[in-house]
């Protein structure tokens, strides 16, 4: 069963800050979803291979060949803050 | 010329004959859906924004350059989905997180679309991220069923299927990761469908679940559908999961299934299917027989692990592909936070909205280190069920059909609060992403006065085949796609039953099916069961 705490582990490793009671109400909500999840486990998959992808195509590869890309400007274009035509960020913690 | 256009009614196949016969220029026609915007969206809200200017301009520029502005979409007006990216137009996936991204480059299959002169008329909403089934989850806001303004449209591809079905835009297109085309599709009483995954480049489609996304067309007729799917698909050297086709889309012909064995899963319809989408199903089961087909009943096993196995898989790539959305390169970033992880935590939690987050941790939790085999491994191994049920299925019949969605539109509000009651939207169309197969949705008439949909599904790579029964039947069933406009919470019709039509818009629809007693619009040789 989720707990609180679990969730609060969960959203750290997401990089998500949940609100004031979001933590309490989500831990309700993904506990009935898990629990209808949970289904899963009245088959036995044991002997089945997992599908990650439909198709039946791998590793498909192209020439490596330097083709044009993104400029510099495009690509800071909608950043929410530029210095010296990088990305600027708060200090590392 | 344009007095004569109805938009409620007007398909892709007839505007373009018009335009091809100089009935119609292409700023008119454009300017007849500007108008029908301007008209009831402040109703239907089915867009996010509307690019008036640069649809009026290009369209006058069509007309001046004919010869060299040619081809046969050439002047055709369409809607996308805000979760396609437009170089020059600003898109949102209806997300809080992104709400001024100016994209610098266009996804491929618009990138076609513009190629070949169709003209945008706007971006359409969405279920932020394209994650829910009734467009409620939408950042910007909530859209109107034109069916019953009260009720839904559906979702993800919500603001499409209404946009379409109310007039508002010729065709358009969507997305579809678990059924966000074809349920919204059949709520909107509209033609939808799915293709085969790796059909449609999904490059610059801002990924929800990348196993299981496919773009695809909404438009009110299944000739629109292939029309506008053959502009589309085709291998992409910027998506490595897109293939060629091993054949050309054909636009569909004949009104006749003799020949086609059609497939019915028993366990589609034990899973709550209420009583008047099961009679509709039933009649055009009946239909598909009359025309010549042959139904029999099979089993898909797996069905009930499908809902299952889509909610552990679809949030793990979720979680995954929206782990960029950190307020560095694009969109929101959370005002003075003291250092990095601060930063992109107080970004993610105000730009997301519940459900983003729900799916996110979702997905975070069952990928986390202890519950990997336990949820996402074994969520794999069912999804090889899910296939197998399927390819086994195919080999006695040439189609599955089934209701796209278990209920019709229902009421906006009445799920925002039970995320597991509007995930069950999309029992039926589930398996079908889970499988990678292609699949649309037709109305096949009303129950409770709002449209049912009708599925249909194909082996892989079967889109000429779908097309074609789906067009036959299309025919037999006479389904006419024009909304009534109701307004069942403003007229006090709590219960979201029918009781009358009667409204401005219904009259201006001469074949705006009585809704009363739920029958589908008359049509010569249809089933009376």
């Amino acid at each position: 069963m989720i707990t609180d705490d679990d969730v609060r582990y969960v959203a750290r490793l997401a990089r998500l800050r949940l609100g004031p009671g979001e933590a309490e109400r989500m831990t309700g909500e993904l506990a009935k979803i898990l629990e209808h999840i949970d289904k899963m486990s009245e088959l036995d998959t044991a002997d089945v291979p997992p599908t990650a992808h439909v198709l039946d195509v791998v590793n498909v590869q192209r020439a490596d060949k330097v083709r044009p890309s993104l400029t510099r400007d495009d690509a800071l274009k909608n950043a929410p803050a530029v210095a010296d035509d990088s990305f600027r960020v708060p200090r590392m913690g | 010329m344009s007095g004569v256009l109805d938009p409620l009614r007007l398909k892709a196949r007839a505007a373009k004959r018009l335009l091809v016969d100089g009935e119609v220029s292409a700023a008119e026609l454009t300017k007849v859906y500007l108008d029908r915007i301007a008209a009831v969206e402040d109703r239907v809200h089915a867009y996010v924004l509307v690019t008036s200017d640069n649809a009026a301009k290009y369209s006058t520029k069509i007309d001046r350059e004919m010869q060299a502005m040619r081809g046969p979409l050439a002047g055709l007006p369409l809607a996308v989905k805000d979760n396609m990216v437009t170089e020059g137009v600003t898109t949102t996936c209806a997300s809080r997180i992104l709400h001024s991204y100016a994209p610098v480059y266009t996804a491929t299959a618009v990138r076609k679309l513009w190629d070949a002169h169709v003209v945008m008329l706007g971006k359409t909403n969405l279920d932020e991220f394209a994650m829910g089934s009734s467009t409620e989850n939408s950042g910007v806001q909530v859209t109107g069923n034109p069916w019953d303004l009260a009720t839904v449209p559906g979702g993800s591809s919500g603001g499409s299927a209404a946009a379409v079905a109310a007039g508002e835009a010729l065709w358009a297109l969507g997305s579809d990761t678990g059924g966000s085309i074809r349920q919204p599709a059949a709520l909107c009483g509209i033609v939808g469908m799915k293709p085969t995954y790796g059909a449609v480049s999904r490059y610059g489609l801002i990924a929800f679940a990348s196993s299981l996304d496919q773009i695809g067309p909404l438009t009110r007729s299944v000739y629109d559908c292939a029309l506008l799917l053959r502009h589309i698909v085709g291998k992409d050297p910027n998506d490595a999961t897109s293939v060629e086709l091993p054949f050309e889309v054909e636009l569909p012909e004949g009104d006749r299934l003799d020949g086609l064995t059609v497939g019915i899963p028993g366990e589609y319809l034990a899973l709550g299917i209420e009583p008047g989408v099961r009679a509709r199903f039933d009649e055009t089961v009946a239909l598909v027989e009359e025309l010549g087909g042959r139904c029999v009943e099979i089993s898909l096993p797996h069905t009930e692990y499908g809902l299952p196995a889509y909610y552990i898989i679809a949030p793990a790539e979720a979680s995954a592909n929206l782990a960029r959305f950190d307020g560095v390169r694009y969109g929101h970033r959370a005002e003075g936070a003291e250092d990095l992880l601060e930063m992109y935590e107080r970004t993610r939690g105000e730009g997301f909205g519940a459900e983003v987050k729900r799916r996110i941790m979702i997905g975070t939790y069952a990928l986390s280190a202890g519950y990997y085999d336990a949820y996402y491994g074994r969520a794999q191994r069912v999804r090889t069920l899910v296939r197998r049920d399927f390819a086994r299925a195919f080999e006695g019949v040439d189609l599955i059909v089934s209701p796209t969605s278990p209920t019709v539109a229902f009421r906006a509000g009445s799920r925002t609060d039970d995320p597991l009651a509007m995930y069950m939207s999309d029992l039926c169309t589930i398996p079908v992403n889970l499988a990678g197969l292609p699949a649309l949705s037709i109305p096949c008439g009303l129950s409770d006065g709002l449209p049912v949909g009708f599925q249909l599904i194909g082996p892989a790579f079967s889109e000429n085949r779908l097309l074609k029964a789906a067009h036959a039947l299309e025919g037999a069933l006479g389904f006419e796609t024009a909304p009534t406009f109701r307004d069942s919470a403003a007229s006090g019709d709590a219960a979201g039953a029918a009781t009358s039509a009667a409204t401005p818009d219904a009259a201006t629809s001469v074949a705006a099916p009585a809704a009363a007693g739920g029958a589908p619009p008359a049509a010569p040789g249809e089933a009376s069961s």
